[in-house]
C-alpha cells in the first residue's frame, strides 16, 4: 500500500512571546528528536528532487532527511557537509521557504517539508553529541591562499579549498570572527556559540585566522598577494544607507549596523559588565521590512522599549523580511505602520530625536520591481513620537578595499565587480564573493557565491605554476 | 594579543601609552588612528596614531583619562597585553609641498600632530607648530616638535608659557611672529578644531581638521561617526579623519559628540569610596 501523504508540517518548540522579550535567549527551540523523525517521514524521498535545485548550495536535501528517518543521525550531518560547511546557521536563517521548501512537492497540495528545520536539528545533534567528525583532507598541494573576511561568503571558501589541501589564512577585521553572524544577526535569532562552534570547526580543518585584521589598512591586496597565491575579498556589508531626509544626524537616530553592532558584538545588552553602552529608549521607530528591520525591532523590545513599530512604505504581501520572523515580530507585539514614509525627523534643542512626521502612502502602478509603487497621499501628513529610530533599509559594500586596490573594477554602487559563476575580479589572482559584490543580499547566496568561487580558485591554482 | 610596550602619565590625565603591534607599525602614515580594546569587555575605542617605530613594530598614542574606558586603559602596565589593536585606519593626512604650513595642536593632538608636522617637514615645507594648552604643565614632547619645526609657539589659557588666551588670538599671533601660513592642521579636542576653523574661515586660510567622533568598528560599516561635511553626509573612519574646517557642521558634531556622556562616566560613578568597603 502506497504510504499516506501527510500534509502537515510539525511544528517547531518556540519560547512563549511574553516570555521572550524579555531575554536575548533564541527564540526557536529546536525540534525533539521525535519531533524531527516524524517530519522527516514526510518526506516523499522524490527521484528528481527539486529542492536541491533551491539550495544555492546544493546540498543532497532527500538523502539527509533518509538518514534521520532511519535514526542515523551521524551519516546525515556527514551528508549535509558535503556541501554545507555552516549547517547550523544555514538551518536556523536560510530563507528556505523561498529556496528548497519552495520547491518541495508536497507544498503543491500542503505544507513542504520543514527543510531547514531538519538540517538544525541534524547540526545541534551533531553539537550536543560533543564529536565532531572530520572529513578527509586531501593532501597539501603547497599553495596559500589569503582570504578577506570571516562571514558566510570567506568561511565557505576556507571550508572548501581546506579541504581540497590548500593552505588557507583568514584576515577578519573585527575582534571576532563570523562576520554578519557575529555582529548583525541577534542571538535571539543565531546564539553566537553556535557561530564560535562553526568557526571552529572549519579552523579544526587546519586554517588558519587572523581577527583585527584590516586588509586594505593593515596591508593592501598587493602585499597580501606577494606571499599568497590567490586572493578571495568577502569584506561585506559598507556603510549604511539613510533615508536622506532631513534630522538623520539627531541623536538617537541608529544605522540598523550601529544598533545591532552595538548589541550582538559589543554584548551592549549587557552594560556595564560590558563597557560598550546602548541606549534603552521607549519609542522606537525602525525604517524598512526586511531581515534587517525586524532584528532591530525585536531587539529594542527586548532592550525594554515600550512601543516599536516597522515604519514601511509598501504593505505586509511586499516586506521582504522572511515570513518567520514577521509572524516572530507580530507575536512580539511589534506595531507594523505600512503604506507610510517618513519624512522628516524632529528633535529638540539637545539634539536629541523626539519625533518623526510621516506620510500616508497608497499602492500605484506596478514599478520594475513588478511590485506596486508605493505613491504618497497628499495632505496626510502625521506626526509620531519616538525617541529612537533604525534605519534599516540596506547598505553599500565595504569601501576599504575598492578604495586600496588599483586596478580592481568597481561598480556603480562601490561593488566589486565579480563574475558571476567564478568570482573573477578584474585582477588576475583575485576573487570576490558575497555582500561586498551584491549589496545586501542572504547568508545562503554569499555561501553560494563562495562556494563557487573555491572551485575556479582550485582550478586556477592546479594550472598555475608555482 | 598586543603587549603594552610602555604607559605613562606624561602631564596630568594625558597618557602616553605604546603597543607593540607589528602590521600596524608596518603601515602607519600621519593622520592615522588605531582601534584599541582595553580587555574583552571593553569598548573599541579609536586613539590618533602619534609615532610609530616600523623596526621596532610599535605604536604610539596619546590619550586622555575621561571616562571608565580610557581608565582601563590608564591602569596597564608595560608587559600587560590587549586583545586589539587594529589598523591603521583612516585617510592618512595629505602631505605635499605647501609652501609654509602651521600645524597646531592641543591635548592628545599635540601627540598626533607631530607625525604630520614631521612628514610635511620631511616633504620640504615650512613648518611652524603651535602647542594650544590650559597651563604650560599641560605641554608635552615640545623637544620632539622643536626637531620636526622651524619655530615652536606655545599658547596658554593662563599665559605661564608662551602667549596668554586661547586659539581666538590666532590671527594676532600670526602677525605678531610674522607667518603666513598656506596650510594650517589642526589636531586636538573638538573644541580647538572647531575654535581654530571659525577663526581662520575669514582670513581666508585652509584648515584642516582631524575629527574625532564616536567610533564602533572603524571599517567603514557602522556609519556612527558621520558627520555633515559641505551639507553632505561623510564618515569620518573612512571619508577620513581629516577634513575641511570651514565645511563641517560644529554644532551638530559637538551634540553627537555627547550622546554617550552619562554611560561614559558611569563607571566612575560606581567607583566611590563605599564600595572599596
Amino acid at each position: 500500500m502506497a504510504k499516506q501523504i501527510d500534509y502537515k508540517r510539525r511544528h517547531m518548540p518556540k519560547q512563549e512571546p511574553f516570555e521572550r522579550i524579555k531575554n536575548f535567549d533564541e527564540v526557536a527551540l529546536g525540534y525533539t528528536e521525535k519531533l524531527a523523525v516524524e517530519e522527516a517521514s514526510r518526506c516523499l524521498g522524490c527521484k528528481k528532487p527539486f529542492c536541491i535545485e533551491g539550495c544555492p548550495v546544493a546540498i543532497d536535501i532527500p538523502g539527509f532527511i533518509k538518514c534521520i528517518v532511519e535514526g542515523d543521525f551521524a551519516t546525515g550531518v556527514k551528508k549535509i557537509k558535503e556541501t554545507n560547511a555552516l549547517p547550523a546557521v544555514c538551518g536556523r536563517v536560510c530563507p528556505q521557504e523561498d529556496q528548497c521548501e519552495i520547491k518541495c512537492v508536497l507544498g503543491k497540495k500542503g505544507e513542504p517539508v520543514s527543510i531547514g528545520r531538519l538540517e538544525r536539528f541534524l547540526a545541534d545533534w551533531e553539537a550536543a553529541s560533543g564529536s565532531t567528525e572530520t572529513p578527509e583532507i586531501a593532501p597539501p598541494t603547497g599553495k596559500r591562499i589569503a582570504i578577506v573576511g570571516s562571514g558566510p561568503a570567506g568561511i565557505t571558501v576556507a571550508n572548501d579549498l581546506a579541504l581540497l589541501g590548500h593552505d588557507v589564512t583568514v584576515f577578519e577585521a573585527l575582534h571576532d570572527a563570523g562576520g554578519v553572524l557575529t555582529y548583525g544577526i541577534p542571538e535571539f535569532r543565531l546564539p553566537k556559540a553556535i557561530v564560535k562552534r562553526e568557526v571552529e570547526y572549519v579552523r579544526s580543518l587546519g586554517v588558519k585566522l587572523y581577527v583585527d585584521y584590516i586588509v586594505g589598512k593593515t596591508k593592501t591586496i598587493d602585499g597580501i598577494l606577494k606571499e599568497f597565491d590567490a586572493v578571495f575579498v568577502g569584506a561585506g556589508a559598507g556603510l549604511p544607507w539613510f533615508m536622506e531626509i532631513p534630522g538623520e544626524n539627531l541623536n538617537g537616530v541608529y544605522s540598523a549596523n550601529e544598533y545591532l553592532t552595538r548589541c550582538n558584538l559589543m554584548k551592549g545588552f549587557r552594560f556595564p559588565e560590558y563597557d560598550t553602552p546602548i541606549k534603552r529608549p521607549s519609542n522606537v521607530a525602525v525604517f524598512g521590512g526586511g531581515n534587517v528591520a525586524m532584528d532591530s525591532a525585536r531587539t529594542a523590545l527586548r532592550l525594554g522599549a515600550d512601543e516599536v513599530h516597522i515604519v514601511y512604505r509598501r504593505s505586509r504581501q511586499e516586506l521582504p523580511a522572511r515570513l518567520e520572523e514577521v509572524e516572530n515580530a507580530e507575536e512580539e507585539g511589534v506595531i507594523f505602520d505600512f503604506l507610510t514614509l517618513p519624512v522628516r525627523l524632529i528633535g529638540n534643542k539637545q539634539g536629541w530625536l523626539t519625533e518623526l512626521e510621516c506620510l500616508k502612502m497608497e499602492l500605484g502602478e506596478p514599478d520594475d520591481s513588478g511590485r506596486r509603487r508605493p505613491v504618497p497621499i497628499e495632505g496626510s501628513e502625521f506626526r509620531m513620537k519616538a525617541d529612537a529610530v533604525v534605519c534599516a533599509i540596506g547598505n553599500s559594500p565595504n569601501p576599504l578595499i575598492p578604495m586600496t586596490t588599483p586596478g580592481l573594477e568597481v561598480g556603480r554602487r562601490g561593488n566589486i565587480v565579480a563574475d558571476e559563476e567564478t568570482g573573477r575580479t578584474s585582477r588576475n589572482g583575485i576573487w570576490a564573493g558575497g555582500d561586498v559584490v551584491t549589496g545586501a543580499a542572504t547568508v545562503i547566496s554569499a555561501m553560494g557565491a563562495g562556494r563557487n568561487a573555491a572551485k575556479d580558485i582550485h582550478k586556477y591554482l592546479l594550472n598555475k605554476k608555482s | 594579543m598586543y603587549e603594552i610596550v610602555e604607559r605613562r602619565m606624561i602631564v596630568p590625565n594625558l597618557h602616553e601609552f605604546t603597543v607593540e603591534a607589528p602590521e600596524v607599525a608596518q603601515s602607519a602614515q600621519p593622520g592615522n588612528f588605531v582601534i584599541i580594546r582595553p580587555d574583552e569587555y571593553g569598548e573599541r575605542m579609536p586613539l590618533s596614531v602619534a609615532d610609530w617605530d616600523s623596526e621596532a613594530g610599535t605604536v604610539t598614542s596619546i590619550f586622555m583619562q575621561v571616562g571608565g574606558s580610557t581608565s582601563k586603559l590608564a591602569r596597564l602596565k608595560p608587559g600587560d597585553t590587549i586583545p586589539t589593536c587594529a589598523g591603521p585606519l583612516g585617510k592618512e593626512t595629505e602631505i605635499g609641498r605647501f609652501g609654509t604650513v602651521l600645524c597646531v595642536g592641543g591635548c592628545y593632538g599635540i601627540g598626533s600632530i607631530y607625525p604630520v608636522a614631521r612628514a610635511l617637514k620631511e616633504a620640504g615645507n615650512t613648518v611652524y607648530t603651535l602647542l594650544e594648552a590650559r597651563s604650560s604643565y599641560l605641554i608635552y614632547w615640545e623637544d620632539k616638535l622643536e626637531e620636526v619645526s622651524d619655530r615652536v609657539i606655545k599658547l596658554t589659557r593662563d599665559g605661564t608659557a608662551g602667549y596668554k588666551g586661547h586659539i581666538t588670538r590666532l590671527g594676532e599671533i600670526l602677525t605678531l611672529e610674522k607667518i603666513k601660513p598656506n596650510l594650517i592642521i589642526v589636531n586636538g579636542c573638538t573644541f580647538l578644531m572647531m575654535k581654530t576653523s571659525k577663526v581662520t574661515e575669514p582670513m581666508g586660510i585652509k584648515t584642516i581638521v582631524n575629527m574625532n567622533p564616536i567610533m564602533i568598528d572603524g571599517t567603514g560599516m557602522c556609519g556612527v561617526c558621520r558627520l555633515t561635511v559641505a551639507g553632505k553626509m561623510k564618515f569620518a573612519c573612512v571619508d577620513g579623519p581629516d577634513f575641511d574646517g570651514h565645511e563641517i557642521d560644529w554644532e551638530e558634531f559637538l551634540k553627537r559628540r555627547q550622546t554617550y556622556n552619562p554611560e561614559e562616566v558611569h563607571p566612575l560613578r560606581k567607583s566611590g569610596c563605599a564600595s572599596h568597603f
